[in-house]
């Protein structure tokens, strides 16, 4: 190939301006992108971390701050002042806490469940199974909006209104979770692996624990990283069903805070790096694994 | 005596007979105990509503005070000459076409740069991502500051251009531009990283062919990358369509001045779900809430059968 290539080069170096092209030697270095390349991500970057970047440091500056004329770019040094106000104005950390069990409950109850349905669907023979697959993949776009009203009567039903289980329960497991642990198991679960073990007499769920488990736990990983992030960050659901007095989450809690006849914008943005600041640091701790299983769950998306 | 001794004969064979009971019922019956939860879950919590929502829309329903008797469609004749309704409609699409076009070309082109062998990779595609990780609460309420009529930055930059300052809530393109920016926002690097998994499996002897055929790095981009993905474009344009379609949070909260928020004083900014939720839950009419329910699942089954369509008339073609 690189022969090829190599008896065309004169052709083209004439009409090519690539400087790197020009170089036949240095075929690797050739791929190298340029400063261009690296401006432009820079840039991209830099709108991507700018508005979080300005709502700390918003909530790091008095209230008159937001009033100035040249918009504050640097963090000042009212951020404890802020919290304290922040933690008396709203329950902070009852919305914090009601979060974290929401979101917990869901990542670990979607990890499980899923893996079990996506092992079956991927690996076992059952009557149905084409058909209940596809009823899967159909409903993974159905969003809640369209079942709300009876939605909000069954929970009724249930003496669930202002209670966490109006919230966990039906997020327990998700479409896209089977979906997507289905094709974990397509990947990482061997065929043979699977008979071996059933041949030696291992029955199903210790196949699950012992061979299914191991074997696809980077993918599960990172399904329960996007429940957890998903359950945390929900909005519409919780805001119609949960007390915002007794069960708020951080996104309803926060929501009441911007509501009102006079916004505090400091005390606001305060509420909001709050919010985002602990998923922000857990995104960047899992980063690497978020992003391959994104790239590698993708690449027949 | 004789009894003990005949059991005891016969006990291995009993329990060899459940031993293969055992392993049959696991093989037959456990893979259907591990889809069970889901389905179960997706009945109570997913086709019952469905289902049911159809129901309640054909009757008077205040979510209150219960049943109020059938009406047959007259929700659904309401519904069709409710200025309301229309005005969210167009509202919606309005914000779907200027969130998912700007999304799409923009994931194209950060993904083309991903795609180039970076240093430290791994820190730009996180970079990237990151605005998708962010709640929607929190994303909005920061915009909504960003587009602050008094002191937003938005503002500011406008005017150091010489750029007479807009009233981003009040004015219904510019608030259908600032909702879409926020939208745009948090899913442009989300699209970017499948188009980036799709570019990696592109087969690089396309690549090297169109360099033979004197190709630009751009001509190659447009005529081998952007065919050899179309399939993955085709999933984003239309996940961006259908989670559009139901665009609620980020209008909601753009109007920072009250929940009960009607997409701003002449609801210049009130999509289908807004309206939903206006009917369903600030004026407890079920039954019309209901009926705007069906009508924008109607709206994304339509959505789901074009992309559909699309995808089977690609395979049909062995373009995918």
């Amino acid at each position: 190939m690189s022969g090829v290539r190599q008896t065309t080069r004169p052709v083209r170096s004439t009409r090519s301006t690539r400087p790197a092209r020009r170089a036949p030697s240095a075929a690797p270095a050739r791929r190298g992108p340029g400063v261009l390349v690296y401006a432009l991500l820079v840039a991209v970057v830099v709108v991507s971390v700018f508005p979080l970047y300005w709502a700390v440091v918003v909530a790091s500056r008095d209230g008159s701050a937001i009033g100035e004329r040249v918009p504050p770019l640097v963090p000042g040094g009212h951020l404890l002042d802020n919290l304290r106000e922040l933690v008396d104005t709203v329950d902070l950390w009852l919305a914090l806490g009601n979060s974290l069990i929401v979101a917990g409950t869901v990542m670990v109850s979607n990890v499980v469940l899923a893996t079990l349905a996506g092992f079956a669907f991927a690996r076992l023979r059952f009557p149905g199974r084409n058909s209940l697959f596809l009823v899967v993949v159909g409903t993974a776009m159905m969003p809640t909006q369209l079942g709300v009203i009876p939605l909000y009567l069954v929970v009724g039903d249930l003496g669930w209104y202002g209670r966490l289980e109006a919230v966990i329960v039906p997020g327990l497991v998700s479409a896209f979770s089977v979906f997507w642990m289905r094709q974990a198991c397509e990947e990482a679960v061997p065929v043979e692996l699977v008979e071996a073990a059933r041949s030696d007499g291992c029955s199903l769920p210790r196949t699950v624990w012992h061979v299914v488990v191991p074997l696809v736990r980077p993918q599960a990983a990172v399904l329960g990283m996007l429940s957890f992030l998903a359950a945390w960050n929900d909005f519409f659901w919780p805001l119609i069903v949960l007390d915002p007095n007794d069960t708020p989450t951080v996104q309803v809690a926060l929501s009441r805070l911007a509501s009102g006849y006079y916004t505090d914008y400091a005390l606001l943005l305060t509420g909001v790096s709050v919010a985002a600041v602990p998923v922000v640091v857990l995104f960047l701790l899992l980063a690497r694994h978020i992003v391959s299983g994104i790239l590698r769950g993708a690449v027949r998306g | 005596m004789v009894l003990a001794w005949a059991a005891r004969l016969a006990a291995p064979a009993r329990r060899q007979r459940r031993v293969v009971l055992l392993a049959r019922l696991d093989a037959r019956a456990t893979p259907l105990l591990f889809v069970a939860p889901f389905f179960v879950l997706f009945a109570v919590f997913g086709v019952f509503p469905l289902a049911y929502t159809a129901w309640i829309s054909l009757h008077d329903w205040q979510l209150v005070n219960g049943d109020q008797g059938f009406v047959g469609l007259a929700n659904y004749a309401a519904l069709f000459t409710d200025p309301h309704f229309y005005n969210a409609l167009g509202n919606t699409v309005s914000m779907l076409v200027l969130a998912t076009v700007p999304q799409l070309f923009a994931g194209l082109g950060i993904a083309a740069l991903l795609n180039r062998p970076l240093r430290t990779a791994v820190f730009w595609r996180a970079g990237v991502l990151l605005p998708n990780a962010v709640s929607v609460v929190a994303v909005t309420l920061v915009f909504a500051q960003l587009f602050g009529r008094d002191f937003g930055v938005a503002n500011w930059v406008l005017d150091q251009l010489g750029v007479p300052p807009v009233d981003w809530q009040a004015n219904r393109l510019a608030a259908h531009l600032a909702v879409a920016a926020t939208v745009t926002w948090r899913w442009t690097g989300y699209n970017a990283l499948l188009y980036l998994a799709a570019m990696q499996s592109v087969d690089q002897e396309l690549y090297e062919a169109a360099e033979l055929d004197g190709a630009s790095r751009w001509r190659a981009f447009w005529a081998v990358t952007v065919p050899a993905i179309r399939p993955t474009i085709g999933f984003t344009a239309f996940s961006a369509t259908v989670g559009g379609l139901q665009l609620f949070v980020e209008p909601q909260l753009f109007d920072v001045s009250g929940l009960g928020g009607i997409g701003g004083t002449d609801r210049q900014f009130q999509t289908i779900t807004m309206y939903l939720y206006e009917k369903g839950f600030g004026v407890f009419d079920a039954g019309y809430a209901a009926a705007i329910a069906w009508v924008l699942a109607l709206l994304c089954g339509g959505c789901v059968l074009v992309g559909l369509g699309l995808v089977r008339r690609l395979a049909r073609r062995g373009r995918l």
